[in-house]
């Protein structure tokens, strides 16, 4: 449909966008390249602190300890993506067709296990792989799958209980580190003989928000609480 | 160290080759597919790295859940072109 | 070269792959595809620069980023799909119009 001389802009258009980009991968290429060999970055620092940090593994020492504050903002990026879905329209809280009997039985038997694994999870996440975000996301998983297999979602806990469980991860979060900015004189400053018992109680928490938070984007809308839409 | 290299080019040939795929695809479903696959690959690759919380994540939720939140997407997507498509096809181009 | 070397040009490779499609595509729902695999490629470089020790455990420092990253990711694609079906309710199409709008 398009005449001559577009499509020959078009093709123009492709041809100078594929040298540019390659331009760019080269750049990008030549950067990584020219970086030094070897480099400790932050390692170093990791692994000194790591024994005042109270826990074991050090990813969740920097996600929960000595990055703290990254990951409180994180809880506050995920509650505004929910506002701006749940702004964006409703959710249907009745579904038009059956699931099959099938996926209601399996996820009779999954949902459970996936809730059990979170749990465990978020507690090996203290010195073995693991942690809040990715419990988390199990925890979303099950609620998702639940989701797909009721025929009728639980109306009268789509009200003020499920805004309360969205905003608990953020909101112990922020509470232990303003008692803390009063206690110890540092946000997010824990004392280091109880810094593994603040860290799960701010990860149980961050699960629990997280897992609400993620199945609610995958409803993709502001569930209604009347029993009419 | 044979095969480690071995490995090491078999993962990075189906990040991109996945990659390609998933992004040149006409059919968007079969985008979405080739998408939850890419993310188990980079699953695949985190574990190499030595970042098995990476790992972790990106395959619950890097693929699963990304992949779920795509898909339903799709569907509605598709549902409301039916829609809009029985109700007013006349007026709907411009 | 290192193995982590050529993990990080990798990255390299899917973040310009990545912005490619999401140049060329109109479909929305694609530019939302591309956009997340520049992300994993963004994602691939920082892990790769992380393994960079003289030793067997690497920097961990960047494995927590990318943790986060990724779930900011998923959050911000939720919104995005959210928007396109908006934009679908809106308008009867989720694509950009190909010709430009005069």
């Amino acid at each position: 449909m398009r005449s001559a001389g577009r499509r020959w802009h078009y093709l123009l258009f492709r041809w100078a966008l594929m040298l540019l980009l390659l331009a760019v991968a080269v750049g990008l290429g030549y950067a990584l390249l020219s970086l030094p060999q070897q480099a400790v970055g932050l390692s170093e620092q990791v692994s000194a602190n790591m024994a005042t940090s109270g826990v074991q593994n050090p990813v969740t020492a920097v996600l929960l300890n000595f990055r703290g504050y990254d990951t409180l903002l994180e809880m506050a990026v995920l509650l505004v993506a929910l506002l701006g879905v749940w702004s964006l329209g409703s959710a249907e809280v009745h579904r038009k067709i059956d699931p099959e009997p099938v996926l209601s039985l399996l996820v009779g038997g999954l949902a459970p296990m996936m809730i059990l694994m979170a749990g465990y999870l978020l507690w090996a996440g203290t010195n073995t792989p693991g942690g809040a975000f990715q419990a988390g996301s199990v925890l979303a998983a099950a609620g998702i799958l639940l989701l797909l297999s009721s025929k009728r979602f639980p109306v009268r806990l789509m009200g003020w209980p499920l805004r309360v469980v969205l905003l608990l991860g953020l909101g112990t979060f922020a509470a232990v580190g303003m008692t803390l900015l009063f206690v110890s004189g540092g946000f997010l400053q824990y004392p280091s003989s109880l810094a593994g018992a603040f860290i799960l109680f701010i990860e149980a928490a961050a699960t629990l928000s997280i897992g609400v938070t993620l199945a609610a984007l995958f409803l993709g809308g502001r569930p209604q609480a009347g029993p009419y839409r | 160290m044979i095969l480690q290299w071995l490995f090491d080019s078999l993962l990075i040939i189906a990040l991109l080759w996945l990659a390609w795929r998933l992004l040149g695809s006409a059919d968007l479903f079969k985008a979405i597919v080739l998408f939850i696959a890419f993310g188990l690959v980079m699953a695949l690759a985190w574990v190499r790295l030595d970042a098995p919380d990476v790992a972790l994540a990106e395959a619950a939720i890097g693929a699963g859940l990304t992949g779920a939140l795509l898909l339903s997407a799709l569907a509605r997507l598709n549902d409301l072109a039916d829609t809009t498509h029985e109700t007013h096809t006349p007026s709907g181009k411009k | 070269m290192s193995a982590v070397l050529l993990y990080a040009l990798t990255g390299a490779g899917l973040f310009t792959l990545g912005l490619y499609a999401l140049i060329i595509h109109a479909h929305l729902l694609r530019k939302i595809l591309a956009i997340n695999v520049m992300g994993s490629g963004v994602f691939l470089i920082l892990v790769a620069l992380g393994g960079r020790t003289a030793g067997a455990v690497p920097d961990v420092v960047p494995h927590a980023m990318v943790i986060t990253g990724i779930v900011v990711a998923v959050s911000a694609t939720a919104l995005a799909l959210a928007l396109v079906l908006r934009v679908q309710a809106a308008t009867g199409r989720a694509e950009l119009p190909e010709e430009p709008l005069e």
